[in-house]
C-alpha cells in the first residue's frame, strides 16, 4: 500500500530493496544527518544499510536513554527533528523516559525501534515489549509497521507529525521481518492524514480583539512560553515588546526568547521566579499568553492566580487553551504568525493604537530593581553554587549553549545565566528528568558543533547518565560539564529543610567522597578538574574553556545549605512568594507606587 | 455533570480503540458507554461515546480527542437533536404461570421474544435508554436471569451527514 500522489525519493521506482534499506533511505529522504542509537537483535537488519549511509552519522551511545535525550538536545538547538534508534524490549523501554520528556516539552523527535518478527508479536517472545502501546500516552503518535511496503510512508508521516503543529515525539516500531523482507522503496511527498491538520493561521477577528484589549489594558503582561522559541518568533516578540512597552516574563522553557537585557524583561515567573515577574502577573489586568500553558509551577494555586486579569491565550494546540485558566480571547495558531498579525493590527492607522502602560511598566521595573535575584555567600568561605554558575556564564557568554539537569542547579542556571538568544538554554521542564543534562548537551554539541556547550549538572543528576561521557570522548563531542556538587539531592533536601523540619531522609549522596568525579572523568577519557574555593573558580573555568579536543568535567564542591530563592511553596498562592526563608516582599509599600 | 453524546469518526486502524479509551482513563474522564462499528466508508469507523462530565471538561475531552492523529472528526449530539438507540438482550424467568404477563410486557414495549424455554424467555429490545430501563423495571419482578446491553449508537436528524468532506488528502510536506 502506498500513499496517494507518491513518487520515489531516491532510486528507481521498482528497485527491490530490503525493508531495512527502505528505512534508512526514508530517514535520508527526511533529511536526517545524525542518529543516536544502540543496535540489538530486532533492529539489527537496519544497522546493516546504516553502515553504508554517507548522509547519516550514527552515534553509538551507552544507554538508550542517552540516545533519546541526545536527540532532544539536537532538536532543541537546531529546530530540526532529532532521531534515536533502539532495539525491541528493553532497548525500546529505555527510550520511554526521553519520549515522555519530549512530549511534555514539545520537542520534535522520531524514535525508531525494532520489534520482534510480526509472527511472534503477542507471544511474549524474547525482548518483546508493546512499545507502541506503552508510548501511546506519551507520543503525538506511535506506529507499528509489519508490512515493509509501509516503511517509507510511515517515516514520512512520523517526521511530518513530529515537526509540525505543536512539535512532539513520534515512535516508529518496525517488526524485524518487515526489515528483512524485500519491497520497493517509496517516500511519499503527499501524505494522507485526514485526522491531522494543525491550525497555524490565527483567526483575524480574535487577533483584532486581542489588539483591542492590549490597547485598552492598564496593567498588561506578556507571558511568554516555549512555543515562542519553537515558532522562531523571538524577533516578532521583541518588536511587540518594543512597540507596546508591555512588561515581559519568560517561562523556564522560554528563557532567551527575549534577551534578558531587554528593558521590559522581568525574568522568569513561577515557583522560583523573580519577585517582579510573579507580582506583575498577580496584579495584571491583562495577561497575553504566547505559547505558554499555565503550568502549575507558574500559576501556583490556580484559583488565586492573577485574579484581576483577562486572558488572551495564543497557542498552536487548541487543547491548551482554557485547559487550566479560562481564556477570554483564545487564539489558535503559530506564535510567529500570531505576533506578526498582532503587530500589523496594533500599527494600523486609525486603529486603537498600542496603548500606554508606562506607569505600570515603571512600577514593575522598580520592583525588579528592589528585588533583584541574589544570594548570600557562605560565611565559612566555601563555594556558593550561584557564584559558580554566574562565573561559568561570564566565561561562556551569550553565544554558548547551557544545558541543565533537574533540581537546584537547574533553577540557578535559569536565574543566574543571562540569556540573550533563543535556544541557548535547554532543560527538562515539564517532566523534570534528572540525568537530562549530559546526553542532551551531547546532542546539542552535535547539532551545533561550533558552539561551546556547558552542561550545568548536579551530583545526583550526573550519576544517572554520565556514561555518555564515553560516547562524547570517543565520538569527538567536547562538551563541558560543571557538576554543582553539594553532595546531596539538593532540591529534595531544600524541601526537607523547609517542610520536614530538617529531617534529611535519604538525600545525602556523599558525593564529596564517592565517586571521585575528576577521576571518573579521566577514566572516561575526559579532562577532570576540581574546584572548592571561590578564588579558584575563574581560573578553573578558564582551564575548562581551553579544552577543545575532549570533554571536560569540573567538580565544583559547593556549600550544601544553599537554597533556591525566591520560592512559592507548592500548592500555595503566588501572593505568598518568599524572597528568602520567612521573608516576604513588602507589598503595601510597593502598591503605593502604582 | 451531565450526559453528552459524541459521534467520533476514526481511521479504521489497529489500536485506535486503545488510544481513545486510554485517553479517557488517563485524563480522568468517565465513559458511560462506547459503541464502535464500521461506516459507509470502509476505512472509517464511527464511535458513539456517552460521557458524563460538566461543560468545561467536555471541551477538554473533544480537544484532546481531536489531537489523536487517527481521530478525523467529532460531533457533539445535543439531547433531542439525534436519534439514540441501545440494544438489550434479557433472559427473564417465565414459567407457564408468568409467561403471559411477561409477553404482555414485551408487547407493551414493542420488544421481541428471540428464544423460549420452559422456564424462561429471552427478549430483544431496542430503544433509547429511558425506554429500555422502563422495560427492565417492568421485567425485574419476574426475575432477570441474564442481561446484556450494547452501548448507545446515535445519528443526527435531517439530511446532513457528518462523514462528508473528511477524506481530503493533506497537501505536500516538502
Amino acid at each position: 500500500m502506498s500513499g496517494p500522489g507518491t513518487d520515489a525519493g531516491k532510486g528507481s521506482m521498482n528497485e527491490q530493496v530490503t525493508g531495512a534499506t527502505s528505512l534508512i533511505r526514508a530517514l535520508e529522504a527526511a533529511g536526517v544527518d545524525t542518529v543516536f542509537g544502540i543496535p540489538g537483535g530486532a533492529i539489527l537488519p537496519a544497522y546493516d544499510p546504516l553502515f553504508d549511509s554517507k548522509q547519516i552519522r550514527h552515534i553509538l551511545v551507552r544507554h538508550e536513554q542517552g540516545a533519546g535525550h541526545a536527540a532532544q538536545g539536537y532538536a532543541q538547538v537546531t529546530g530540526r527533528v532529532g532521531v534515536c534508534m533502539a532495539t525491541s524490549g528493553p532497548g525500546a523501554t529505555n527510550l520511554v523516559t526521553p519520549i515522555a520528556d519530549a512530549y511534555m516539552d514539545s520537542v520534535p523527535i522520531v524514535a525508531v525501534t525494532g520489534q520482534v518478527p510480526s509472527g511472534a508479536i503477542g507471544t511474549d517472545a524474547f525482548q518483546e515489549a508493546d512499545i507502541r502501546g506503552i508510548t501511546m500516552p506519551i507520543t503525538k503518535h506511535s506506529y507499528l509497521v509489519t508490512d515493509p511496503a509501509d516503511i517509507g510512508r510511515t517515516v514520512a508521516e512520523a517526521f511530518h507529525i513530529a515537526s509540525t503543529g505543536r512539535p512532539g515525539p513520534v515512535l516508529v516500531d518496525v517488526a524485524k521481518d518487515a526489515l528483512q523482507a524485500m519491497t520497493t522503496f517509496d517516500y511519499p511527498t503527499t501524505l494522507s492524514l485526514p485526522g491531522y491538520r494543525p491550525v497555524t493561521r490565527p483567526h483575524a477577528r480574535q487577533v483584532r480583539e486581542a489588539a483591542r484589549m492590549i490597547a485598552a489594558a492598564e496593567r498588561p503582561v506578556l507571558y511568554v512560553g516555549g512555543g515562542v522559541v519553537k515558532a522562531n518568533a523571538s524577533a516578532e516578540l521583541a518588536d511587540l515588546a518594543d512597540l507596546t512597552g508591555i512588561p515581559v516574563v519568560t517561562t523556564l522553557m522560554a528563557r532567551g526568547a527575549l534577551p534578558d537585557s531587554h528593558p521590559n524583561h522581568l525574568g522568569m515567573p513561577g515557583m522560583h521566579g523573580s519577585v517582579a515577574a510573579v507580582a506583575a502577573l498577580q496584579r495584571a489586568d491583562l495577561i497575553v499568553s504566547l505559547g505558554a500553558r499555565f503550568d502549575d509551577r507558574v500559576t501556583g494555586k490556580l484559583s488565586s492566580f492573577a485574579p484581576g486579569a483577562k486572558i488572551v491565550h495564543a497557542d498552536i494546540d487548541p487543547a491548551e487553551i482554557s485547559k487550566n485558566r479560562r481564556a477570554d480571547v483564545p487564539i489558535v495558531g503559530d506564535c510567529k504568525q500570531i505576533i506578526a498579525d498582532l503587530l500589523v493590527t496594533l500599527r494600523e492607522p486609525g486603529g486603537s493604537g498600542a496603548g500606554d502602560c508606562a506607569a505600570w511598566s515603571g512600577w514593575t521595573r522598580a520592583l525588579a530593581a528592589r528585588y533583584p535575584l541574589g544570594y548570600d555567600s557562605p560565611e565559612d568561605g566555601s563555594l556558593s553554587p550561584q557564584y559558580v554558575i554566574e562565573r561559568i556564564a561570564a566565561a561562556g557568554g551569550p553565544e554558548a549553549t547551557y544545558v541543565a539537569g533537574v533540581g537546584q542547579h537547574q533553577m540557578w542556571a535559569s536565574q543566574f545565566v543571562r540569556y540573550e538568544r533563543p535556544r541557548a538554554w535547554i532543560n527538562s521542564g515539564g517532566l523534570g528528568t534528572m540525568g537530562y543534562a549530559v546526553p542532551a548537551a551531547m546532542g546539542a554539541k552535535v547539532g551545533e558543533p561550533d558552539r561551546t556547550v556547558w552542561a550545568i549538572d548536579g551530583d545526583g543528576c550526573f550519576q544517572m547518565t554520565n556514561q555518555e561521557l564515553a560516547t562524547c570522548a570517543l565520538e569527538g563531542i567536547p562538551i563541558k560539564v560543571a557538576v554543582i556538587n553539594n553532595s546531596a539531592l539538593g532540591m529534595v533536601r531544600q524541601w526537607q529543610t523547609l517542610f520536614y523540619e530538617g529531617r534529611y531522609s535519604h538525600t545525602d549522596l556523599h558525593s564529596s567522597r564517592i565517586p571521585d568525579f575528576a577521576k571518573l572523568a579521566e577514566a572516561y577519557g575526559c579532562v577532570g578538574l576540581r574546584c572548592d574555593k571561590p578564588d579558584d573558580v575563574d581560573s578553573v573555568v578558564a582551564e575548562a574553556m581551553e579544552v577543545d579536543d575532549r570533554p571536560v568535567v569540573v567538580d565544583f564542591a559547593v556549600h550544601r545549605d544553599a537554597m533556591v530563592w525566591p520560592m512559592v511553596a507548592a500548592g500555595t498562592s503566588n501572593d505568598d512568594i518568599q524572597v528568602a526563608r520567612d521573608m516576604a516582599p513588602v507589598w503595601d509599600r510597593e502598591e503605593e507606587g502604582q | 455533570m451531565s450526559r453528552h453524546t459524541l459521534s467520533v469518526l476514526v481511521e479504521n486502524t489497529p489500536g485506535v480503540l486503545a488510544r481513545i479509551s486510554g485517553l479517557f482513563s488517563r485524563r480522568g474522564f468517565n465513559i458511560d458507554s462506547l459503541a464502535v462499528g464500521p461506516t459507509e466508508h470502509p476505512e472509517i469507523s464511527r464511535m458513539t461515546i456517552v460521557v458524563n462530565v460538566a461543560d468545561s471538561p467536555l471541551e477538554q475531552v473533544t480537544k484532546q480527542l481531536n489531537k489523536l492523529v487517527n481521530v478525523i472528526k467529532i460531533v457533539t449530539l445535543e439531547p433531542g437533536q439525534g436519534v439514540e438507540r441501545e440494544l438489550v438482550l434479557v433472559k427473564v424467568k417465565a414459567d407457564a404461570t408468568a409467561r403471559g404477563q411477561v409477553l404482555e410486557a414485551v408487547q407493551l414495549f414493542r420488544a421481541k421474544v428471540v428464544d423460549v424455554s420452559p422456564d424462561a424467555v429471552t427478549i430483544e429490545a431496542t430503544g433509547n435508554s429511558g425506554k429500555l430501563s422502563a422495560m427492565l423495571r417492568v421485567l425485574e419482578p419476574f426475575g432477570i436471569l441474564e442481561l446484556v446491553q450494547s452501548g448507545m449508537v446515535a445519528v443526527g436528524r435531517g439530511s446532513r451527514s457528518i462523514t462528508d468532506r473528511t477524506l481530503r488528502p493533506l497537501s505536500s510536506t516538502g
